[in-house]
């Protein structure tokens, strides 16, 4: 495995007597999606503008690329594309003139500018609406304008501080997809997020902040499968199972495959416990129909990152944090 | 040094786009100065006679660009405070560019709308009569003149933008300092017939040394000894505002 490219030391931050952070520790591998996951005065906050060197903290310390942030902050800046929760775009401005400005904001030479504007305005799906001012473009459209803005320079490290905050579904969706895109180009992406299916759907791994400690770390998955794993419920048709033999042989051809942790007989149903339903539910079918026996319904539960932030904050992700920091 | 030009002209060329396609700030702006130069000019003429002489308008003119040139620059923080308020400025902070691109690419585009707005002032004044006795020469060591005054004014400005916390508190600010520091000075009477603590505020009011070199350049002549001992007034106090404000902001934009 390659050197973390961004590692974070035992961060600790106060104002006044309110404690932001608390000695975070964390790394990111280079490629992959990282998510910061808490509730709002967490430190998601603290934590970004630490990796952007506008707060210095007051003990530890974080690595961009091998770069120490606070030694190097300019060559640090180079490195980061930061796009912040609010929509930061200029309402006087065209599409193109934000792009413009970043360009020139992050010194790219004249030579590439124009191709790395199109190729901007292309990702994020501009094209074509490059000469609206800003205000009069909707508030989605904006967001995806304060991203093109940030991948300009190509940095090899975006940072998105909550980046589908107040966004509609579709355009939620389409942000989504941009970000995957930036991860096949091989950019590393430091992710905030308030909401827990969007660490799942886009994160390689999680970290769960809570009061300016990280409570949890680890790929969603892997912290789901620490709660237990996923639940697959199988269901046979009860006309040949009149003594429960078939239920028993079912148990029994379930419990030889390798991803059942256990199962348990609830009437007509055997409930299957496993690491993660993807894999198990076809195996599972595959069984059933070697022994001959046949499946009414097959449902599974999962345990999601609420679960997985209520065990281990000791109180439902919708109570919040504090307010501030 | 190249890549502090780019970044200062892209920022420089974003307030420019807001000077054209914004003209409603500019009026906001001349809005006083424009009013005072038709109305109070025209009002004041008969009582003033006496006093200054036949013609108010062209007295009152140096005090109209003063005031002009003091309220463009006193307001030229207030955008770099919404960059603040809004996140702007955090995300251009974010990149590397110097901080003080920031103030510089400000500081120019305020200052040349500054130029802009006295010189829109001085058309104005030559329309409702006024003869400048310098000429074409003199327009330009006016509008000089209205330059030193609006750097110092700038460099608070740009600090208040800094240390202040919302945009409410700047324009309480300017709405009591623009114009009655106006009056505060000898912009629409002498000196002498001030009452005495107003022409203790007024003789170290910065606005007074403009308007009284501004006022010689339009009624009498040209007169070096006054135009020196003016500009090194106004560079010193140049200085010491733009000392101050460098200290302060070093702090502010760490």
């Amino acid at each position: 495995m390659s050197a973390p490219f961004v590692r974070i030391e035992n961060l600790k931050k106060s104002y006044g007597s309110v404690v932001a952070l608390d000695g975070i520790s964390l790394e990111v591998e280079r490629g992959k999606i990282f998510g910061l996951l808490g509730p709002n005065g967490a430190g998601k906050t603290t934590t970004v503008k630490i990796l952007i060197t506008l707060v210095r903290p007051d003990g530890g310390r974080v690595e961009v690329a091998g770069t120490d942030v606070f030694k190097d902050p300019a060559k640090a800046r180079s490195l980061i594309g930061y796009v912040p929760q609010e929509l930061t775009t200029d309402p006087y401005l065209t599409a193109r003139e934000h792009l413009r400005y970043y360009a020139d904001i992050y010194h790219l030479p004249s030579a590439i500018r124009e191709s790395r504007m199109q190729e901007a305005l292309a990702l994020v799906g501009l094209a074509g609406l490059e000469d609206r001012r800003a205000r009069d473009l909707s508030g989605g459209t904006k967001k995806k304008l304060d991203l093109a803005c940030g991948l300009l320079h190509r940095p090899p490290v975006i940072l998105l501080d909550e980046p589908s905050l107040g966004l509609d579904v579709q355009v939620r969706r389409d942000v989504w997809m941009y970000i995957l895109r930036l991860k096949e180009q091989g950019t590393t992406v430091f992710l905030c997020t308030n909401y827990m299916d969007e660490a799942e759907r886009l994160c390689d791994e999680v970290a769960i902040i809570d009061r300016g400690k990280i409570v949890a770390l680890g790929s969603p998955a892997t912290l789901r499968s620490r709660l237990g794993g996923d639940v697959v419920s199988v269901e046979i048709a009860s006309a040949n199972d009149h003594d429960g033999a078939s239920l028993e042989s079912l148990d029994k051809t379930v419990s030889q495959l390798s991803m059942v942790q256990r199962s348990v007989k609830d009437g007509t149903r055997l409930k299957v416990y496993v690491e993660s339903n993807e894999a198990a539910v076809p195996k599972i079918l595959e069984a059933a129909a070697a022994a001959g026996i046949s499946v009414h319904s097959i449902t599974y539960s999962r345990p999601g990152l609420d679960d997985v932030f209520l065990h281990y904050a000791g109180r439902a992700f919708s109570e919040g944090g504090r307010n501030g920091a | 040094m190249h890549e502090f030009i780019q970044e200062t002209n892209a920022q420089f060329r974003r307030w420019m786009i807001h000077l054209r396609r914004e003209p409603f700030s500019l009026a906001f702006n001349l809005l006083n100065p424009i009013i005072l130069l038709i109305f109070m000019g025209g009002a004041f003429q008969g009582l003033a006679r006496n006093s200054v002489g036949e013609d108010y308008r062209s007295y009152l003119l140096p005090g109209i660009l003063a005031l002009t040139a003091f309220g463009n620059s006193m307001g030229g923080g207030i955008p770099l405070l919404f960059d603040r308020e809004n996140g702007f400025l955090l995300r251009l902070m974010s990149a590397p560019i110097s901080r003080s691109s920031i103030l510089v690419s400000r500081f120019l585009a305020v200052n040349l709308s500054t130029m802009l707005q006295c010189l829109l002032i001085l058309v104005l004044g030559i329309l409702f009569g006024v003869r400048i006795a310098t000429g074409i020469g003199g327009v330009a060591a006016l509008l000089g003149t209205g330059l030193l005054l609006g750097f110092g004014i700038t460099a608070i400005s740009l600090m208040l933008a800094f240390v202040l916390h919302n945009h409410g508190d700047f324009f309480a600010i300017m709405g009591i300092t623009a114009l009655p520091l106006t009056f505060l000075s000898s912009a629409f009477v002498p000196l002498e017939t001030l009452p005495a603590w107003m022409r203790l505020v007024a003789r170290i009011n910065p606005m007074t040394y403009a308007i009284d070199a501004m006022r010689s350049l339009i009624l009498t002549g040209w007169d070096a000894p006054r135009l020196l001992w003016t500009v090194a007034v106004l560079l010193v106090f140049d200085a010491a505002m733009l000392w101050l404000g460098a200290r302060v902001l070093s702090r502010q934009l760490a």
